[in-house]
């Protein structure tokens, strides 16, 4: 048995890969999840809200490297991320006081605000392909490696190596301070309490003062800046490609869903579950297993699904969540 | 969603027809005349036109879904290809070696699969014992997996450059509109088992999902329909345009109108595709109108308008929704059949939700919930404009960037041009949302 060789491949394979993407599911799945619970509607938008937070700040990070500026071993797009975070902001509050409004102020169905949601949707679809084309890019410059195999192999003397990149370590870390922060406003603030005074009883809050319409908009703001930065991270893990950010929608919603609409602790912990069981179930377990228990060839992969079928892993956990628990694990609202 | 039924019924007699023959002299005008807008081509008219007939078909049985029955499905694509399938597994001929090769094994590993999904029902229905029940589950998965794996391997090693699937039955491939109904059906029975539960919202994202999945199951299962390798030739239900071409007969016809044989070849078999899909449309609103002036479609508006009082009256709002559900996406599932045997090509790879769910929704609710005339309006309208952008995109940036320098910026926004499409198609949704949230032709 080879517990160390086994580790270093779940490590390498698994938990860091899981780690990073659930970090970027979770920050993604925070944004619906706020929109929820104070807008209280499902927003198609926010995959392509991410999708044009993002172009933008590739587009700034260009900029950025034209003028020859950089952050040193760390991404360029990090010093565009604030800029291209003001600019989302913009947009999307401009979308509020255009679209989400009227039905606001009419108390419209929350379906229509859905519905409204998916034009929405298309129209920063466009945007972003006017804006950036259609193309795949690659953004992250800087260090790529915190830890790269060979070295690691020297260090350990293992015949397993195990690869940190930067961007991993990076997304993790960016995610883990934003989540700080969030909750932090949230608790802490007079704004962030208003926040969740009007999640909770929309009624009561507007009984005891609280301005809804301020509300909103740090709303749409909080929810653009985590849009920007979830999608800004994604991309400088994989890669940008403005019709990816609509696919990862799906796995976005199953992460808000499990842990329970309109609940931010939720958000978070369904975004992991959500990655570490994507990761899990179409990860070839076979190296794991042959270090684990010698002797033994598996004849197959030891591969549960295919890796196509990502998607439908955090799909399947949806339905079951909801099967037993309607509401998520953590007790979410239904409008 | 009616907020004035008085007032809309009383100004609604003409609109229906008018709008329709606004409709009808665009289709005219792109097949007569040539210019900046119009192709001035019968051809290019006749294949938007079916193509929008097509789109109507989703539109009616989404419509279905929403108008009738306050159901949001946004999982149109997945019920569009699971209609496709049917027409490369009917009407293909059998490929050869296919079934030999693991063909048994595989309907078996299917019914296994089919059987421990049920048997786990049971047995949490039955004991509620949640142990017992993943038991189940997994040796199920395990003797699943054990059957289909080499099933599967075995069928796609069969000749892979020209098959590996597993082939069709070589029936006539109209009968194949009819399985495709009959396959979405099925799936949405199985979805809506499950999901209809679920309150609105949550019903959305459930079935985005599940289309997701039928379409990645299209994408990656090659003994079904070779995946991402595609299948063509898919047989058609009417004459070869070579075949018109060399029939001295048609040539001498033609010319009597005054084409030339390629041309009129090409606007004859459109023709012959348009009237089997107006065959097919005109069934498909005879059926929903006759159902929606019965009392069954005044019961499914009484639940759609109000869920509780209707359940106080007794009627069976889950039992109703399901119904409504299947039938809704067997009509999708024609549609998906229908527009595979237009193409004579399934390709997995082009069933993008931006088109196959998201823009029949806007073609649902710019014609007019609730109203089957309206569906099919929306859809051919907005299917036309679809179309249209491409041409009518550029040529408007060409117009505004004209006294411009060329620049970069001048060559990107032109480049750009053909994604207007996109911000025109959301910009009609939220203006008909916003102001005429009933649509073209609202419900009377």
């Amino acid at each position: 048995m080879d517990i160390a060789n086994a580790l270093v491949v779940f490590l390498n394979f698994v938990f860091i890969p899981a780690a990073a993407y659930g970090a970027q599911l979770a920050l993604g799945a925070l944004g619906v999840t706020l929109v929820y619970g104070i807008l209280r509607f499902s927003n198609f938008a926010h995959g392509d809200t991410m999708a044009f937070g993002t172009g933008t700040v590739i587009l700034l990070t260009w900029g950025l490297q034209a003028m020859g500026i950089s952050a040193g071993p760390l991404p360029t797009a990090l010093i565009a991320l604030p800029f291209g975070i003001a600019l989302t902001a913009l947009l999307v509050l401009g979308t509020d006081r255009a679209v989400y409004r009227f039905y606001r102020k009419q108390k419209a169905a929350p379906i229509i605000l859905v519905m409204a949601s998916v034009g929405v949707m298309f129209v920063m679809n466009g945007l972003t392909r006017v804006l950036i084309g259609v193309d795949e890019y690659r953004f992250d410059d800087g260090t790529r490696f915190i830890m790269d195999v060979r070295t690691f192999r020297e260090m350990t003397g293992l015949p397993e190596g195990l690869a940190l990149r930067s961007t991993q370590a990076l997304t993790v870390g960016v995610a883990l301070i934003v989540m700080v922060a969030l909750f932090w406003f949230l608790n802490r603030t007079k704004s962030g309490k208003a926040m969740r005074a009007y999640s909770d009883n929309e009624d009561l809050a507007l009984l005891s003062g609280i301005d809804p319409e301020r509300v909103v908009r740090l709303t749409w703001i909080i929810a653009a800046g985590l849009a920007t930065i979830a999608g800004t991270l994604y991309g400088l893990d994989k890669s940008f490609k403005a019709f990816n950010y609509f696919q990862i929608l799906l796995p976005i919603f199953a992460a808000a869903i499990v842990g329970g609409l309109g609940n931010p602790l939720g958000a978070i912990a369904g975004g992991f579950l959500v990655a570490f069981s994507e990761v899990a179930v179409t990860y070839p377990w076979v190296r794991v297993v042959g270090y684990l228990v010698p002797g033994y060839e598996p004849s197959g992969l030891m591969q549960l699904l295919g890796t196509e079928y990502k998607f439908a892993v955090s799909f399947v956990i949806l339905i079951v969540v909801l099967l037993f628990r309607p509401t998520g694990l953590f007790r979410g609202k239904s409008v | 969603m009616a907020t004035n039924r008085q007032a809309a019924s009383s100004s609604s007699r003409w609109r229906a027809p008018v709008l329709f023959a606004v409709l009808a002299v665009l289709f005219v005008l792109e097949g007569t005349v040539r210019n900046a807008m119009f192709s001035g081509s019968w051809n290019t008219s006749l294949a938007i036109l079916n193509m929008g007939l097509i789109s109507a078909i989703t539109a009616l049985g989404v419509n279905m879904q929403w108008g009738y029955a306050g159901l949001f499905n946004v999982g149109v694509v997945g019920f569009l290809a699971m209609g496709a399938l049917a027409p490369v597994l009917v009407s293909l001929p059998p490929v050869e070696g296919a079934w030999a090769a693991g063909g048994t094994r595989l309907m078996l590993a299917l019914l296994v699969g089919l059987g421990t999904l049920a048997m786990a029902k049971l047995a949490w229905t039955r004991t509620r014992s949640g142990l017992l029940t993943i038991v189940v589950l997994i040796a199920g998965f395990v003797a699943y997996r054990w059957l289909f794996d080499p099933a599967v391997v075995a069928i796609e090693a069969n000749n892979p450059a020209r098959h590996g699937n597993i082939g069709g039955l070589g029936l006539p491939v109209l009968l194949s509109w009819a399985v495709g109904g009959i396959f979405a059906a099925a799936a949405a029975w199985a979805i809506g088992k499950v999901a209809l539960g679920l309150r609105s919202d949550y019903l959305a994202i459930a079935t985005l999902g599940i289309g997701e999945i039928i379409v990645a199951v299209m994408k990656n299962e090659n003994w079904l329909a070779r995946g991402v390798m595609n299948i063509t030739a898919i047989p058609r239900p009417v004459a070869q345009e070579v075949d018109l071409q060399n029939n001295p007969d048609f040539v001498e016809f033609a010319s009597s109108w005054g084409f030339a044989a390629a041309e009129a070849s090409g606007i004859w078999v459109k023709l012959s595709y348009m009237s089997l899909f107006l065959v097919v449309l005109l069934v498909i609103i005879l059926l929903a109108e006759l159902a929606l002036k019965s009392p069954w479609g005044r019961m499914m508006r009484a639940i759609r308008d109000n869920e509780t009082a209707a359940e106080a009256m007794g009627k069976d709002v889950t039992r109703r929704h399901l119904q409504v559900f299947i039938l809704g996406s067997a009509v999708i599932g024609v549609a998906g059949a229908m527009m595979v045997t237009l193409d004579g090509l399934l390709a997995p790879t082009s069933y993008n939700p931006l088109r196959y769910t998201f823009l029949i929704w806007v073609m649902v609710i710019v014609g007019g919930s609730g109203n089957n005339w309206g569906a099919v309006l929306g859809a051919v309208t907005i299917w036309f404009l679809w179309i249209k952008a491409e041409v009518w995109g550029p040529a408007l940036f060409a117009l505004l960037t004209g006294p411009l320098p060329d620049s970069a910026f001048k060559s990107h926004l032109l480049d750009s041009a053909p994604h207007m499409r996109f911000i025109a198609m959301g910009l009609v949704l939220l203006l008909v949302l916003r102001f005429a949230p009933r649509g073209l032709l609202p419900e009377k």
